[in-house]
């Protein structure tokens, strides 16, 4: 019992990240209808911002406690992951938009960017592995033979609040709206006085804000960076993505944390060798688009974000 | 003018192609020797490839500054080729090729990890080119392959070495492993030290997790090993992995000892894993706290020349190029031709029976694999990897 609660805490653990990057996805695609294959790089890019602001926050000339140093660093390493994906959409996709460029090459423009992110990183920072500091005393809780960290809960936590929250902005608010009104027609909805390219840079700034949010999470948990981080990671959590029901909140979160059981799952079971948990895991995610094609809670030509 | 323009635009190609003609020329004696380096200078391990190519250039130095190294009675300059394989299998051969047919180098030094030593090896014996691996392990890098040596012991030694000494140290009864299921030297060295585990009638393995290079979330394979309740773990893996591994060991409440492997000893490790990796022992290849003699010698300089204490790596690397540099001073004579060359390099290594290196002394068995002592390291309170005990085949 204590082994499979033990687990299902691991799980959510590392489902959090999958849905957190899942979320830039589906957002970026429920208005754009664009796969923004740079987003995993722009995780990464998070992680690496958040290890310089505390690297500065913490040295000499500051000296902030690690606790403040979290405090502060949460807000600046969003702040600073979303300029980073106004960016990108400026110099890359815009241009592209404006030409009425096909959608095809536009992810193919995604995909280069996400390559120059890795290896000016690599050209910059270099080969060697960086050791994310400590910003929280971490304390270890025992309950039984099960044991969770504070990290842990507030990783967990902070998926289910950016759900929450982004849910609420979609859903409940007048840009998340125009959001919506964009992902079903993007020819008449400037007619209404919308300003499409503000809503669309809006939507940038969320995505990349809250990849931001999870590669400072992720330092946190993994507090071992190198410049190719966000590569596998965010290609799963695309995966984790359409199997949800790309351009659906709900979608990509339940997609994160499903594919984040199945993994630790596979690992977990007896008799099983972790060397199939990829196997296992992408078999199963391809079963449920046999029966789903849409995915969980997509539906053919989705008007949701 | 069509006419002339096309004359000139032909005598232009004609003495492009016959410049090409010409650079192959010149005079046959050869003005340097070559030897290649085949180094993970980015990618999974790159202080790996930093730590050797400094102790090459260091040694590079030596011997240009005394004018060159002298063989049958003449003096030539040597020259290294680093090339980078970004600690990948398939691009460890890539270089392998790219050093033997491009740059015409006698012989190659690296690749250090046994995830790229054993394709490497296969490419460098396919094409005739002496190879040594630093640092390499396992078995099969140079198995049946005549072209291929290294100057580390191998995983068949180094298994029953960790097995030997955490029963001991550590009064274990029962071991767990956690490995990397796609790393030659990892698996290998995983599976070695559970069937000898086995064999010594010490307990079972009660946990034999695997993990794949790029994983970085271990808590499931963690709580597996956990609940079978180890007396120690074994952890065979690189030192980056090694960092996040303990990290989350002992997030998820495991308290006893890790013992680790020679991909341990770099300072690196340190400085990913913090305290948290302080008080474990690993084997390994040499001490540098405490060393005598040549061995000091070479510290002493490596620190004061780049600020870091060298790793085993550098001091293997270090040993690997004294070792064909006798190679060569066997060879009698320097070929123009490389693949003439190369033979006799390698006739010139198989001669060589034992060598004396700042790694200790060790002798060549007939697969070119060297017998030689292991020893085990602490890590001590402040990060310091101290000598524990040295344990000889």
């Amino acid at each position: 019992m204590d082994f499979l609660i033990q687990n299902i805490l691991n799980a959510l653990q590392w489902g959090s990240f999958y849905a957190l990057i899942a979320l830039g996805y589906t957002l970026v695609y429920g208005v754009l209808r664009l796969i923004n294959f740079a987003h995993g790089d722009i995780f990464m890019v998070g992680a690496y911002i958040a290890f310089g602001i505390s690297g500065v926050l913490l040295g000499p000339s500051i000296g902030l406690s690690p606790l403040w140093t979290f405090v502060v660093a949460v807000p600046l390493t969003m702040a600073l992951t979303a300029c980073v994906g106004v960016t990108l959409e400026r110099i890359a996709y815009r241009p592209l938009r404006r030409k009425g460029a096909h959608r095809l090459y536009v992810v193919i423009t995604a995909l280069m960017c996400g390559f120059i992110l890795e290896y000016s990183n690599l050209a910059v920072l270099g080969a060697e592995r960086l050791k994310f500091p400590e910003l929280i005393q971490k304390s270890i809780w025992h309950m039984g033979d099960v044991t969770i960290t504070n990290l842990k809960v507030i990783v967990i936590v902070a998926a289910i609040a950016v759900f929450v929250l982004l849910n609420f902005i979609v859903t409940k608010t007048k840009i998340g709206m125009a959001m919506r009104g964009i992902s079903y027609d993007k020819f008449a909805i400037p007619l209404m006085g919308i300003p499409i390219d503000f809503i669309i840079v809006f939507t940038f700034v969320l995505g990349s804000a809250f990849a931001g949010l999870a590669g400072l999470l992720y330092a946190m948990s993994y507090p071992i960076l190198e410049p190719f981080m966000g590569m596998l990671i965010g290609w799963k959590a695309f995966i984790a993505a359409v199997v949800g029901g790309i351009g659906d909140i709900k979608g990509a979160f339940v997609g994160g944390f499903l594919l984040g059981f199945i993994e630790v799952g596979v690992v977990a079971m007896p008799g099983l060798e972790s060397t199939y948990r990829d196997l296992f895991a992408f078999s199963i995610l391809l079963i449920i688009l046999w029966v789903k094609p849409t995915g969980l809670f997509g539906m053919p030509q989705s008007t949701k974000i | 003018m069509k006419g002339f323009l096309k004359s000139v635009g032909l005598l232009t190609i004609m003495l492009v192609c016959s410049a090409f003609l010409l650079a192959g020329c010149g005079d046959d004696a050869p003005k340097t020797i070559k030897i290649g380096f085949n180094l993970p200078l980015t990618g999974d391990i790159p202080e790996v490839g930093e730590g050797s190519k400094n102790a090459a250039e260091m040694y590079l130095k030596d011997i240009n500054d005394a004018g060159g190294l002298e063989v049958g009675g003449k003096k030539y300059p040597l020259e290294f080729i680093y090339m980078d394989n970004e600690s990948k299998a398939e691009s460890a051969t890539n270089v392998a090729l790219k050093l033997i047919e491009q740059d015409n180098v006698i012989a190659i030094i690296g690749p250090n990890s046994s995830k790229q030593a054993v394709p490497a090896g296969g490419t460098c014996n396919d094409n005739h080119t002496p190879m040594i691996s630093p640092w390499s392990t396992n078995p099969n890098t140079t198995l049946d392959r005549p072209w291929v040596f290294r100057a580390a012991f191998l995983d068949p030694f180094q298994g029953p070495v960790v097995a030997d000494f955490a029963a001991k140290k550590f009064g274990a009864k029962t071991a767990a492993v956690i490995f990397d299921v796609s790393n030659d030297y990892s698996k290998g060295l995983a599976e070695i030290f559970k069937s000898s585990w086995e064999a010594k009638g010490l307990g079972p393995v009660v946990a034999f997790e695997s993990h794949g290079t790029k994983d970085q979330d271990f808590s499931a394979q963690l709580t597996t090993v956990i609940a079978a309740n180890p007396d120690f773990i074994f952890v065979p893996d690189n030192y980056n992995q090694v960092a996040l591994i303990i990290q989350q060991a002992r997030d998820l409440g495991y308290t006893g000892p890790f013992m680790g492997s020679d991909a341990w000893g770099t300072p690196d490790l340190i400085k990913l894993c913090g305290d948290q990796c302080y008080n474990n022992y690993f084997s390994t290849h040499y001490a540098a706290a405490g060393a005598k003699g040549a061995t000091k010698v070479f510290i002493d300089r490596y620190e004061a020349a780049y600020g870091s204490t060298p790793a085993d790596y550098a001091a293997l690397t270090w040993d690997s190029i004294g070792i064909m540099i006798e190679a060569i001073k066997n060879a009698g004579k320097v070929e123009a031709d490389p693949v003439a060359m190369r033979e006799a390099v390698r006739e010139g290594l198989s001669a060589i029976k034992s060598f004396d290196g700042i790694t200790g002394s060790s002798k060549f068995d007939a697969q070119g694999d060297p017998i030689k002592c292991a020893v085990v390291v602490k890590i001590n309170d402040k990060g310091e990897f101290v000598f524990e005990e040295s344990v000889c085949p």
